[in-house]
């Protein structure tokens, strides 16, 4: 009993991925396939590519309640849009300068390269960032 | 129909009806042991029970599998009264069977951890699921109960082994604690049928999936085996099917075609490891197939991806890979070339699997990795702890007791060892496929010595026989990319043979007008897929359902079992109809997939295609997600939110057509340029032929012997010939390009000639601008001009391409004439012999009666630090001049002094001859490289002799240099004009390694030859064909359709602070400036062919002013808050 009430109690992140069609977003069904468990607290926004984030969206979510946001676009090199994931990687830098205005941790928010191929690490980036965001807690602007 | 109510919900279902599949019919799940879907109702277990009351009367306790529906029935399936009755039969079920996993996990669900009774450990709890089996299904009756109360059984008849048992293994297989042991039920010997595409190492159904990328991706039943139609039986999968597909009646059809054309690719037959009796395949369990291991590797594979040895299913600490198994040996002089990178690969993966500790040790020949990118691989596969060892074991031998196999081999310093390993793997060769001697007797199609296809180098994908065409290893073994090179090639081919044809049996699709909802507020209808059960399984569809109804404008929410079934296809056009829906969101599956199947259905219901959406229910939830069914439902009623709170905001779009340009620019006039402008030539465009040189040929030029005898200068004659005399082929010689712009369809390319003066093949008055639909990179590649081994130094030493130009200059009968003359007595002067030794290759001024020692050293250039990749032909390349040497005059030393000798393919039986003639290979590792000195003006050449162990010194005569293959360094602006990438080597990127060799990632730039990588004279016209193929994928076209979902500029908040223009990857973007208001406006203007729809301008804009349609920022934020926002309804 006393199990199941901490379960109920447990803190559950809720985490935004933002993945792009061509790598990541295909890593994920790759994982889904495979049957690679990882934890439900990822909601997955397909866009066509990493580098067409704008910062603002990254903001908007961890000062509106997501307790995290990742970023997934394909391996340097290996970008449908040529180098559209590079764009994203000097993008992030600024957004982790602004998480810094806006006091919000900076393992708040991730960027990886996730290819169509690599289900496994999809899953197991998941869990690592899940585990991540759980250790710092609900966001400090949770609603 | 009638109606009851189960746990306070009423329900209407069809008369007749247990209770069980009522409840189940509403998504209710009932607990049960012996009740099966094909079986009749039994009630033995009673974990099924629930309360049932009919009128007035108290609840009472029933049998939910045998308890008929009925009108007015009320059903309780989970009142206190039931779950502690549960418990307790459940308790009394492990009581009895202890160890059955089945019950375990039923125990587990209801909330059992362990019993209170007394353990009886019995094996078999009587539910009778394998009596009914045998009686109803399989119609034998081979078990049956016997015996009463205490003794009650399960047996065979006299529990002696039955006759009548069909060893089907049905009970086996439905037997929940495994009591069933089909060789004590029957007398014969059990046949599991072998799955084939894991290379039988495990079984499979009578019904089945042949494997998991098979096309259709659809079930098939094996006639051989069904219970059903051999027997007239079983029909379980029929009873199963929701989607009703089974099929018993369909038969085998013969079609006759009317073709004007045929392509053979009948593929390979992998030689037959148990004829190697020394490797003991046949005997010993431990010795497989390295495809048999490819299986054993793969997720899909017998044992799910977990490296296991057969024998006892234990992950193995040793392997060794033995290479060359059916390939360079006395039967078989000819290399299946793709062995030394497939044992590579499965090391490589084997170690990524099961861990670092786990040795894997390939024993080789040589090792050829002489294809694009292999070596590199090579090397980090080294550096992986992947351990190569030169040595091609005689035997080996199993140790009874472990399973084990030992190995004696010898190392390179010569030492005898004995090792151990848990698994081997045979690489075993390919061989020509059974089918080849059919073709050569039904079709006359010529087979070489091996039996492979025969085909001539210069026409790589002919057979002998016209208007058949061939491909793939049939012709010779090779790999992925290689194959599909060919496979276009063939098709290119074709394409030309029956151009007049093209088209005649398209018939484009119509749909009807389409509806403008512009200013209507959307009307949602959303679609949830069961998957069967692959999304119902976990997530309860009916509370997603439910939940759906209450999402902002959603007005129709409907559950389906496939969403993407034909029936629902219709279903769906029906419904947006007559709910007037004006969006779609479908949670299923990815949209990877299906997306392009729902959005075909929305526009047949006249809904313009963009205004869906899907949610990913199933990749990214319910099999994400197994174990967690509430927290699984719970993102699934998030993400079908989030799916509508973008459909909500979506507007229509249309794909802009443009026209297409049939024309095709070729850069490079070169052997691949050439073949691949007269392919396209030949279906029926024009090709602008632009060469930066004032003659055709490129490296051609200097190719003057082939192995087989043929003449290459002749070819290349007729060749240039054919080029000059087509019609359809614009020549520009002397010529560059100087800029390029506009996208696939629509180029249009500046060219700059010479000096600006037309030469002797232009025409005059060529306009410096081509306009043209496509664009093929046939730009060749250069020999390396080495730097090392006193090349620049001494005229004696000289490349691998000058040698082939000396021998061609000095005819052989000056060699055969040294055995005669003393040397210096005549004093014939050197000639030039062809027109096309060109004088800027220097020649040696050696006078070959006095040629006495010929010393060849590979990998000159290649395989080292600088540049790491293999340049593939040098080594045919020495061993073809080497022979001409020798045939020539064998009593001339030719040394070759190598590091792997990589004369893959057919190639080897010329290294095979090289040796018998006398050539003498001597090998040498990369941080031990010759050494060249000249002393008193004769060359030395000093190695130490691996297998002497020894250093040797040789005095050359002539020493050739095997100079790599190197890209130009023009490639690079190349590459920028054309936006597409280049490798680490600087060659040509192509889209994909090996599914894509001769596409760019950039649509309608194709490339082909040796801007691609090093490769033969057959292989790049097989790749130049190749690219003729994809270019007239769109040549062929009239019109291409623009990406939709592409940038565009909101006037109001653009003000032209130009941001956006330089980080857009394909120039799409310009700075304008108009009148606007009696004022200038600056605003940027999308090109709207060139943008793809990346969206890095969207990213970078300060001011919302651009954005990708489909996904703007309004859009993508929607989904955002939907997600941050849950409301729970």
């Amino acid at each position: 009993m006393n199990n199941e009430q901490t379960k109920v109690t447990e803190f559950e992140p809720l985490i935004l991925a933002f993945c792009c069609n061509w790598c990541s977003y295909a890593g994920a069904d790759l994982a889904g396939i495979s049957r690679m468990q990882y934890p439900t607290s990822i909601r997955i926004i397909r866009v066509m590519c990493s580098g067409m984030i704008h910062p603002n969206l990254v903001i908007d979510a961890l000062t509106k309640g997501a307790d995290g946001v990742i970023i997934c676009g394909c391996h340097p090199g290996d970008c449908h849009y040529l180098e559209g994931n590079l764009k994203a990687e000097k993008r992030a830098d600024a957004i982790r300068l602004m998480l810094e205005d806006f006091g919000i941790e900076d393992e708040r928010f991730r960027l990886e390269w996730i290819s169509a191929s690599e289900g496994p690490r999809f899953a197991q980036v998941m869990t690592e960032f899940t585990e991540a965001v759980k250790k710092l807690g609900p966001s400090p602007f949770k609603m | 129909m009638i109606s009851l109510t189960i746990n306070d919900k009423k329900i209407e279902i069809e008369e007749g009806l247990t209770v069980l599949k009522a409840a189940e019919k509403v998504g209710i799940k009932i607990p049960t042991l012996c009740s099966h879907k094909a079986l009749s109702p039994y009630g033995a277990c009673r974990l099924c029970l629930v309360e049932v009351s009919r009128g007035e009367g108290s609840p009472e306790i029933q049998a939910s599998c045998t308890y008929p529906a009925l009108e007015g029935l009320v059903v309780k399936t989970d009142s206190q009264r039931v779950i502690k009755t549960r418990k307790i039969i459940i308790e009394l079920l492990l009581a009895r069977c202890p160890d059955s996993e089945e019950i375990k996990n039923l125990a587990k669900e209801l909330g059992v951890e362990k019993t209170r009774i007394k353990p009886k450990d019995k094996d078999c709890t009587l539910c009778g699921l394998c009596v009914r089996m045998c009686e109803e299904r399989m119609g034998r009756a081979a078990i049956s109960f016997s015996g009463r109360g205490p003794r009650r059984e399960v047996t065979s008849p006299f529990g002696k082994s039955s006759e009548v048992c069909q060893v089907c293994g049905a009970c086996d297989f439905i037997c929940p604690t495994g009591k069933i042991k089909l060789h004590e039920v029957s007398k014969n010997e059990p046949h599991p049928i072998p799955f084939e595409h894991n290379m039988g190492l495990n079984s499979r159904p009578a019904v089945y999936i042949p494997y998991p990328q098979a096309i259709p991706n659809k079930a098939t039943i094996d006639s051989r085996y069904c219970v059903h139609i051999l027997r007239d039986k079983c029909e379980i999968c029929k009873e199963f099917c929701e989607a009703e597909a089974i099929n018993y009646d369909q038969k085998e059809e013969k079609l006759d075609l009317k073709v004007g054309s045929i392509i053979f690719s009948p593929g390979y037959d992998l030689f037959d490891a148990g004829s190697k009796l020394e490797y003991g395949y046949s005997n010993y369990s431990n010795v497989i197939t390295a495809l048999e291991f490819e299986r054993i590797l793969s997720a899909s594979g017998p044992y799910e991806g977990k490296v296991l040895r057969p024998s006892d299913k234990l992950p193995p600490k040793k392997i060794a890979f033995i290479q060359c198994v059916g390939s360079r040996d006395t039967e078989r002089d000819y290399c299946s070339s793709i062995c030394c990178m497939y044992a590579t690969k499965e090391a490589i993966i084997a170690k990524e699997h099961a861990g670092e500790e786990l040795e894997c040790q390939i024993f080789f020949i040589d090792i050829r990795a002489f294809g694009k990118g292999f070596d590199a691989y090579y090397e980090r596969a080294k550096e992986l702890g992947v351990k190569y060892i030169r040595c091609r074991p005689s035997s080996v031998e199993e140790i009874a007791e472990t399973k084990n196999l030992k190995i004696n081999y010898v190392t390179d310093e010569g030492k005898m060892l004995t090792d151990q390993y848990d698994l081997v793997v045979l690489s075993v060769g390919l061989q020509p496929p059974e089918l080849a001697r059919k073709l050569n007797s039904n079709f006359g199609i010529k087979l070489n010595e091996y039996g492979f296809c025969w085909t001539d180098p210069f026409k790589p994908v002919e057979s002998n026989k016209e208007g058949i065409f061939v491909c793939g290893p049939f012709t010779e073994p090779k790999d992925i990319p290689e194959t599909v090179m060919q496979a276009g090639g063939a098709a290119s081919k074709v394409l030309s043979l029956l151009s007049e044809a093209r088209g005649t049996l398209i018939k484009a699709k119509e749909y009807p007008l389409e509806k403008d909802v512009t200013g209507q507020a959307p009307r949602i209808g959303v679609f949830i897929c069961h998957c069967g059960s692959n999304i119902a399984g976990v997530v309860d569809i009916s509370q997603v359902v439910e939940y759906a109804k209450n999402l902002p404008d959603v007005v129709y929410v409907e559950n389906n079992l496939y969403t993407c079934s034909n029936d629902t296809q219709e279903k769906i056009k029906k419904l947006v109809e007559e709910h007037n829906l004006n969006r779609v969101v479908v949670a299923s599956c990815t949209p990877r997939t299906h997306e392009p199947l729902f959005r075909n259905t929305i526009r047949e219901a006249r809904l313009n295609p963009y205004l869906f959406e899907m949610a990913n229910i199933r990749d990214q939830c319910s099999w994400v997600h197994m174990h967690e069914p509430e927290k699984a439902t719970r993102k699934a009623k998030d993400l079908v939110r989030m799916a509508v709170a973008k459909v909500r905001l979506l507007e229509p779009l249309q794909r802009r057509k443009v026209g297409i340009n049939h024309s095709a620019l070729v850069i490079g006039g070169g052997l691949s340029g050439m073949s691949t402008a007269l392919e396209i030539a030949e279906q029926g465009y024009d090709v602008h032929l632009v060469e930066k040189e004032k003659q055709l040929g490129g490296n051609l030029q200097r190719i003057h012997f082939l192995f087989n005898g043929g003449k290459p200068q002749e070819q290349l004659d007729s060749l240039i010939k054919h080029v000059k005399e087509n019609d359809k082929i614009h020549l520009y010689t002397d010529t560059k390009i100087s800029n390029i712009e506009g996208s696939f369809g629509n180029f249009k390319t500046t060219i700059e000639t010479g000096n600006g003066q037309p030469n002797e093949i232009n025409e005059t008055n060529k306009p410096n601008e081509i306009e043209h639909g496509v664009i093929i990179v046939a730009t060749g590649a250069k020999e390396y001009k080495p730097t090392e081994y006193l090349y620049s130094e001494d005229e004696k030493v000289i490349t691998q391409l000058q040698l082939e130009e000396w021998l061609a200059a000095n005819s052989e009968q000056s060699m055969v004439i040294a055995e005669h003359r003393k040397p210096g007595t005549g004093n014939r002067a050197l000639t030039v012999g062809h027109r096309h030794s060109s004088a800027n290759y220097r020649l040696p001024k050696t006078d070959p009666r006095t040629l006495k020692t010929v010393v060849m050293i590979q990998c000159v250039g290649s395989r080292d630090d600088e540049r790491p990749y293999c340049s593939r032909v040098c080594c045919s390349e020495a061993v073809k001049n080497a022979l001409k040497i020798k045939e020539a005059n064998p009593k001339i030393n030719v040394f070759i002094l190598y590091r792997d000798m990589r004369t893959y393919g057919f190639r080897e039986s010329y290294y095979t001859k090289a040796r018998q003639m006398g050539v003498i290979f001597i090998r040498y590792d990369k941080d031990k490289k010759p050494e060249v000195v000249k002393q008193n003006g004769v060359l030395k050449v000093s190695l130490v002799d691996p297998i002497l162990n020894r250093p040797v010194t040789i005095n050359a005569d002539l020493l050739v240099l095997s100079a790599g293959t190197i890209p130009h360094p023009e490639n690079k602006d190349l590459a920028q004009m054309l936006k597409v990438p280049l490798d680490q080597d600087n060659f040509f990127l192509e889209a994909h390694m090996k599914l894509r060799p001769v596409d760019f990632a950039t649509e309608g730039v194709f490339l082909c030859g040796l801007a691609h990588s090093a490769k033969s004279i057959e292989e790049s016209i097989t790749q130049a064909c190749g690219a003729a193929a994809r270019a007239s994928t769109i040549l062929s076209k009239d019109t291409v359709e623009l990406e939709a979902n592409i940038s565009f500029v909101v006037d109001e908040n653009c003000d032209g602070c130009a941001y956006c223009i330089d980080p857009c990857p394909y120039k799409a973007l310009t700075l304008i400036e108009y009148m606007k208001d009696g004022a200038i406006k600056k605003t940027v203007e999308v090109e709207e062919s060139t943008c793809k729809g990346c969206g890095t301008c969207m990213a970078t804009c300060p001011k919302m002013g651009i954005f990708v349609k489909g996904f703007k920022l309004e859009q993508i934020s929607a989904q955002v808050e939907a997600a941050l926002k849950p409301v729970e309804i």
